[in-house]
């Protein structure tokens, strides 16, 4: 379980994130909703540091964390072992195939032999169906492509947590399906995700439990039916501003 | 014409031997330590500053020098630069270098080491910050994020404007002459006046210069096309 308690996160000018605490269970899926720059992204970017909260606690597992204490890179690297991150943009690294972009990490950081990630990264493109864009380059991939390659650059890494930024905000309808459907079947082979989304139905039909953020601060977190059927003011009023 | 042909046969191979033993060595070492002066100064000018309040008070000297490096060598001449360091010092009872080899070497890789300074930051900072941000979130460090992520795509970018760089130094050498070192141009002045054939000369060592040049030109050629292969 992730768990993260009394986070903080402020600018100069702008509180980010308020006094947060949630709880992330293991084998779920989390969707993350609320409106624009209510602070979806830096919460989840925070569970990876790769936002730094200024203060609050953060539990991944066995690894417990004050944010309010400088951390070591070793602290870092674990936290990182342990989750993965799909980004809203195109992130993949565009001088390398797309094999090369699955085993990077786990030769790099992981220190596996180039046999053992090269084995993993095939096992998953083919999994997913994938294998024939193996040694494509990024630039020669559609973007719903490229969305699913970062999905399995981030499952080679063997995360125990798989955290997505917003992943399909920046394709088409028909390339998002693609994308949700790799999603879909993660979470129905109980991979723990969060994900940061706008695509209500799809949050409605995958999440195990719903978070809400609304102005840096936890505004519903529960299952998914109750979210969705909630008679609370502020849960409405953004059901609504998401519909037409 | 025959006589220009006989002129060429006579004396290209004397310029020839001249440009292996000044222009090139003096080209080549100059940009070796050139491109090591511009990637430490883009390294210091794109660094964030840190959290700590005297580590940050002290990358911020170190950025005001590289920026006034920087400064100085693109707001002067390089022969004002060659001057300044070969004749001025010494003067000045500052012999920093009594021989003109190092202090042509010097000035040309300072130099070189400004220009190319920023090519380097501007192809660091071209790389797509969320490929960064992946990289790290992958675990890796910020030394392994600039070795595996940001340098290889740096590079490609930073081939034309560093191939201009280095076709520039290779002519520029030919300043090396005004400091007493007996490089192709000068060498083709001292022909010139002894036997009066000015223009033939010159032109020879124009072609000398061309040849060189060139060569460099179709190096970029096939380094562009082989580091293009992940790119549009």
């Amino acid at each position: 379980m992730i768990q993260v308690k009394n986070l903080s996160k402020h600018y100069p000018d702008k509180i980010a994130l308020d006094d947060i605490s949630l709880d992330f269970p293991a084998e779920e899926t989390t969707a993350i909703v609320g409106p624009s720059g209510s602070g979806k992204s830096t919460l989840l970017q925070a569970l990876n540091l790769l936002e730094r909260p200024n203060s609050g606690l953060l539990t991944i597992d066995d690894l417990h964390l004050d944010l309010a204490n400088p951390l070591t890179n070793n602290q870092i690297l674990q936290i990182r072992q342990k989750t993965a991150m799909v980004f809203q943009e195109k992130a993949l690294f565009t001088h390398l195939t797309v094999l090369k972009n699955l085993t990077e990490g786990p030769i790099k950081v992981q220190k596996k032999s180039k046999a053992a990630a090269e084995k993993k990264a095939q096992e998953l493109l083919e999994q997913f169906g994938m294998t024939e864009l193996k040694n494509r380059y990024p630039y020669q991939l559609s973007g719903g492509q490229q969305q699913r390659v970062a999905i399995l650059r981030a499952l080679a890494m063997e995360p125990k947590y798989l955290l997505l930024d917003e992943p399909t905000s920046a394709l088409d309808p028909e390339l998002e399906a693609q994308v949700l459907r790799v999603l879909k079947d993660l979470a129905q082979k109980n991979t723990s995700m969060i994900i940061v989304t706008h695509n209500m139905s799809f949050a409605e039909q995958v999440a195990d439990q719903i978070v809400f953020i609304d102005n840096g601060s936890v505004g519903y977190q529960g299952p998914t039916d109750g979210f969705f059927h909630s008679t609370e003011t502020r849960i409405k009023k953004f059901l609504g501003a998401m519909s037409f | 014409m025959t006589d220009f042909f006989n002129l060429a046969v006579k004396y290209l191979p004397e310029l020839f031997s001249a440009a292996l033993k000044y222009t090139l060595p003096l080209t080549a070492i100059s940009f070796f330590f050139g491109l090591i002066f511009a990637s430490l100064t883009a390294l210091i000018r794109v660094a964030k500053l840190p959290q700590n309040e005297w580590a940050a008070a002290f990358l911020q000297i170190i950025k005001w020098i590289a920026n006034a490096y920087v400064w100085f060598f693109r707001s002067t001449p390089l022969i004002v630069q060659l001057f300044i360091v070969f004749y001025g010092l010494p003067n000045a009872h500052i012999a920093l270098f009594q021989s003109a080899w190092v202090s042509a070497i010097t000035v040309f890789s300072l130099n070189t080491g400004a220009y190319a300074s920023e090519t380097i930051r501007a192809s660091i900072s071209s790389v797509p910050e969320v490929q960064k941000q992946a990289a790290e979130s992958l675990g890796m460090t910020r030394g392994q994020v600039y070795l595996n992520v940001v340098l290889p795509q740096a590079a490609r970018i930073s081939i034309p404007p560093l191939s201009n760089s280095l076709i520039g130094l290779l002519k520029d050498t030919s300043l090396a002459s005004v400091i007493t070192i007996v490089e192709i141009f000068y060498l083709s002045q001292q022909i010139a006046a002894a036997n009066y054939k000015v223009l033939s000369m010159y032109i020879l060592v124009a072609m000398v210069y061309a040849f060189f040049t060139s060569i460099l030109s179709i190096g970029q050629h096939y380094l562009e096309k082989y580091t293009s292969r992940f790119a549009q």
